[in-house]
């Protein structure tokens, strides 16, 4: 139990992908204008990652490291992601058009981004700072990048909050867009910096 | 001679791929803490980047245009391990202050943007040219914000400790989105005053040609 929560709390706010790790910053920059399509991504990207986790930890595990190809671990991993979105977008567009028309178009950019690849690779490298004591398995790995996902979601859903009030002021016009967001940003990282000050 | 300073500009300056279209932003903003990371993130990303253009436009007529995002992948991929082993037997220090983000040039948006614009529509010199240009658009702008946040974050440059006084906030994360955005800005700004300082100067030179002109007739 007590390994759970220090992984929940270090997926969610002490290690969150977007403030502490910087992981995905593509889709928090470009698609958190609005707080549905926010929350659509975020919902989206913590999906593929339990999948991505699901698959490529036991492949890593399993057949990777007991015949000794560790070093094709990007080419594989970024395979398996790669036919894995495309194959969730054929399943979701058959059985509920009405969920593909909410998520499909968020689908086909989580390929290339980083928070996926990011947490794979992070899952088969040194853990044992959050694990403590705990060894490695797939349960626990499926279930930081669950929380992990959720992190995500959590920030991309403030950060969406915050950019729909700052269309109500006026920007210098060098500052509007990317800038701003930026700047926005950075509060929050400060506001989640907090926990990381936190020990478990 | 034109159609290279064309390309080399837009590399550096005008499509500047950090400032201008903001791409690649993942690496960017976690290693600019650090100036000697962040430099060493943009000269492998540099590397890389002229690599697979040369053999994406080496390879434009051969890759058929269906499976071409795949194909990227695997070429892409197969050069960043390469960089990855070289950079781990050679220069460990580097390999160890990058960490995750080595594997992760992988989905950096402004090599597979590369490949899908200008490489598989021009020739490999363009594309080698391209490839170094953005490369070093890149390696420049993460050098000085990382400049900029190690020395005001850190109080040190390339781990040389400089002064005592330092703002601690903006070595980490925070610091870094508030660097960036606030860099991405004064970019933005110098090159719209530069680009009507010429128009200003193209009008009026146009305007007293016309009127020596009007005066000769």
């Amino acid at each position: 139990m007590g390994t759970f929560i220090a992984i929940v709390l270090a997926a969610v706010l002490t290690n969150n992908f977007i403030t502490a790790k910087t992981y995905g910053i593509c889709p928090f920059l470009g698609v958190s204008k609005k707080t549905s399509s926010a929350a659509g991504m975020g919902i989206a990207v913590t999906l593929v990652m339990v999948l991505a986790t699901l698959v490529t930890y036991p492949i890593y595990t399993y057949v990777m490291v007991p015949l000794k190809i560790e070093f094709l671990e990007i080419i594989f991993f970024i395979f398996i992601i790669a036919s894995l979105v495309q194959m969730l977008e054929k399943i979701i567009q058959k059985v509920s058009p009405t969920l593909y028309g909410a998520m499909g178009i968020y689908l086909p950019l989580i390929t290339t981004n980083c928070a996926v690849l990011g947490v794979t690779e992070l899952l088969i490298g040194d853990m044992s700072a959050i694990l403590g004591t705990a060894s490695m398995n797939i349960g626990w790995a499926v279930i930081y990048s669950l929380f992990a996902g959720l992190g995500f979601t959590l920030v991309m859903i403030i950060m969406s909050g915050m950019r729909e009030k700052l269309n109500y002021y006026k920007t210098p016009k060098a500052l509007s867009g990317f800038p701003i967001a930026m700047v926005t940003a950075c509060f929050i990282c400060m506001a989640f910096y907090v926990f990381s000050l936190i020990s478990i | 001679m034109n159609k290279y300073k064309k390309i080399t500009l837009d590399g550096l300056i005008y499509q500047n791929p950090t400032f201008m279209l903001v791409l690649g932003t993942c690496p960017t903003l976690g290693l600019i803490s650090s100036a000697f990371s962040s430099m060493g993130m943009g000269l492998t990303v540099l590397v890389v980047l002229t690599l697979s253009n040369i053999i994406i436009s080496a390879l434009r007529k051969v890759i058929p245009g269906a499976v071409r995002i795949p194909c990227y992948i695997v070429i892409i991929a197969t050069l960043v391990t390469f960089a990855r082993m070289f950079l781990e037997k050679f220069v460990p220090d580097l390999y160890d202050s990058l960490g995750g983000f080595l594997a992760l040039i992988v989905v950096n948006c402004i090599i597979l943007g590369r490949a899908e614009a200008f490489a598989n529509k021009n020739g490999v010199l363009e594309s080698a040219v391209d490839g170094v240009a953005n490369g070093l658009g890149f390696t420049l702008a993460l050098t000085i914000m990382g400049v900029i946040c190690e020395f005001l974050g850190k109080g040190s440059l390339f781990g040389l400790q400089i002064m005592e006084f330092k703002i601690g906030m903006l070595a980490t994360p925070a610091g870094a989105f508030l660097v960036y955005g606030i860099c991405i800005a004064v970019f933005v700004y110098i090159i719209d005053g530069f680009e009507r300082w010429r128009r200003v100067k193209a009008n009026k030179l146009a305007r007293e040609n016309l009127l020596n002109a009007k005066e000769a007739a």
